[in-house]
């Protein structure tokens, strides 16, 4: 050892600063789906993160371009899985722009149920797992619980919980029975009470609000250059909702508002969605007092499946049948997009038809490809256990991301 | 053909100032890029880029497009523009093949970076080419 050495020198100086780098992810359970994030840490501050994307991509834009409409919902269902039934309606509602149909009023109010059925399912597991990723197991068990009960009443309504493949072009395959209907008022009454003691163990909590504010912030003014939309957009302050500023499947019939965060972190976003409830669940009783009479699916027997027993004894049926399961039927040509508020954002649909049998191209405006994106940006300085927090209340959905 | 809103072809060399000008300018306001995609127009052998912009204010949107061969598809990035466009133009890249200049990190996002064509394509069919029956001429198309 050199004499002439003191203590101090074992000290780094700034510029030989030594960093290590941490894998976080492809599938590390804190991150709630297959991301990979490299990190250069310094000590325990996050100094860069490198996000690496497409673990689960399967390639949706160009199966579409080799399926007729009607088998489309499918590949939909598999991008927002916790909110399934609106990329499907939206999807429907894309083909309805295209052909230019027109839903019975009854249809839209039954869509508008699902749809804020789906968007509280999304929200409860968003809001649970930043729960669970402050250390509170307690409301995520309550919450999906509550989910679960969202999941039945999809279930009574197709057939199918996850994956829904709900509605077909043109309205539904069957109308709501009374068993859907005595499962959604159970719901009405019970989710409340739930998600008023979740408010209680967490809104105020001194230990969840010291974890999230000021936890991954983005300004809205930066939030808007990364064209950020839905509960992330919102907690930051900006006030743009599909549902409001292009109403669609009737929500301008409805009294709801639309609420707003101001410094866009992780508190603000979970606050967001939380309020979003309580406003799905005012549109739902709305929508349920107003429900018109009427048919439930519109009349277009070139793309709506007849019933299967008239399929079997009549001529028609058994005839468009054939045509809607060929791809035979005709549609315009044409460019459209429509967008749906999607538990995550502006959900849009390119569609470019050519008048062929599928589309000739189609674009899904993924609203979590577009805004991960800046989650480098905002974890930046900040701690490891933050940058779990703050992608938890980003809601990344893996499906939606890599299409 | 039917649209649901303005569609506009420009010529590319100009696209970025464009819809700088688009955004900055107190009468158009376009200050939203809502997507960014590619088109591959086999028949005229063109790869078309679309941008979509929104005015949240007066709530409109507008559509450009611009069309490159598909030899040499080259246009400016729209990264100094719209931050968000840097994902969406890596997406275009891995797809479509088309080579933004000025981007900062222009690599394949989605698929694997050993892939050597560009998948979304049309000359890369889903399918085995050999199958006919699902050939629309069998419809009378």
């Amino acid at each position: 050892m050199d004499v002439n050495q003191t203590a101090t020198d074992h000290i780094y100086k700034p510029e030989e600063k030594q960093y290590s780098y941490l894998n976080l992810g492809p599938t590390h359970p804190a991150t709630h789906g297959i991301f990979q994030n490299v990190l250069k840490m310094d000590g325990e501050i996050i100094e860069e993160a490198t996000s690496t994307i497409g673990y689960i991509h399967r390639a949706f834009e160009k199966l579409a371009e080799r399926r007729p409409f009607y088998q489309i919902p499918p590949i939909t269902d598999r991008m927002n899985y916790c909110s399934a039934p609106i990329n499907n309606i939206g999807w429907h509602m894309t083909v309805e722009k295209l052909l230019g149909i027109e839903v019975p009023k009854r249809v839209q109010y039954l869509r508008v149920i699902v749809m804020e059925l789906a968007r509280i399912a999304d929200h409860v597991i968003c809001n649970a797992v930043i729960g669970v990723d402050t250390g509170a197991l307690t409301g995520f068990v309550y919450m999906f619980q509550q989910r679960e009960s969202v999941y039945e009443i999809y279930e009574e309504i197709c057939g199918a919980r996850l994956t829904s493949n709900l509605g077909r072009i043109g309205g539904f395959e069957r109308d709501f029975t009374p068993k859907t209907w005595e499962k959604i008022n159970k719901f009405l009454k019970e989710f409340p009470t739930v998600l008023k003691e979740f408010e209680n163990l967490l809104n105020r909590n001194r230990i969840f609000m010291d974890r999230t504010i000021g936890c991954g912030p983005i300004t809205g003014e930066k939030a808007l250059s990364y064209s950020f939309t839905g509960p992330n957009l919102r907690a930051a302050g900006v006030d743009y909702d599909v549902r409001v500023a292009m109403p669609y499947s009737s929500y301008q019939d409805f009294d709801f508002q639309i609420p707003v965060g101001q410094n866009g972190d992780t508190y603000d976003r979970f606050m967001v969605r939380q309020e979003e409830m309580w406003q799905s669940l005012s549109i739902i009783k709305q929508a349920m007092a107003k429900l018109p009479e009427g048919p439930f699916h519109a009349n277009v027997p070139e793309f709506y499946l007849p019933p299967k027993e008239e399929v079997y004894d009549k001529m028609e049926a058994l005839i468009y049948h054939f045509k809607i399961v060929m791809g035979e039927t005709d549609v315009p040509k044409g460019e459209v997009y429509h967008c749906v508020e999607g538990g995550n954002g502006e959900l849009g649909f390119y569609l470019i038809s050519d008048g062929g049998r599928t589309p000739f191209r189609l674009h899904f405006r993924r609203p979590c490809f577009i805004y991960y994106q800046a989650f480098p940006e905002m974890v930046k300085g900040s701690m490891l256990s933050d940058a779990i927090l703050t992608m938890s209340s980003m809601n990344v959905i893996a499906g939606e991301l890599d299409a | 053909m039917l649209y649901d809103f303005p569609v506009i072809s420009l010529k590319q060399d100009k696209i970025v100032d464009v819809i700088k000008h688009l955004r900055d300018h107190a009468e158009t306001k376009f200050q939203f890029l809502t997507t960014l995609c590619g088109i591959h127009y086999a028949e005229v052998n063109q790869i078309a880029v679309m941008y979509q912009l929104h005015n949240m204010v007066s709530n409109q949107r507008v559509r450009l497009k611009i069309y490159l061969p598909v030899e040499n598809p080259v246009v400016q990035s729209l990264t100094s523009v719209f931050p968000g466009a840097n994902w969406m133009e890596r997406e275009t890249y891995d797809f479509y093949g088309v080579k933004f200049e000025g981007h900062p990190n222009l690599k394949r996002i989605l698929n694997v970076d050993e892939m050597i064509i560009f998948p979304l394509r049309k000359e890369y069919p889903l399918e085995d080419q050999v199958r006919v029956d699902k050939n629309d001429s069998m419809f009378g198309r």
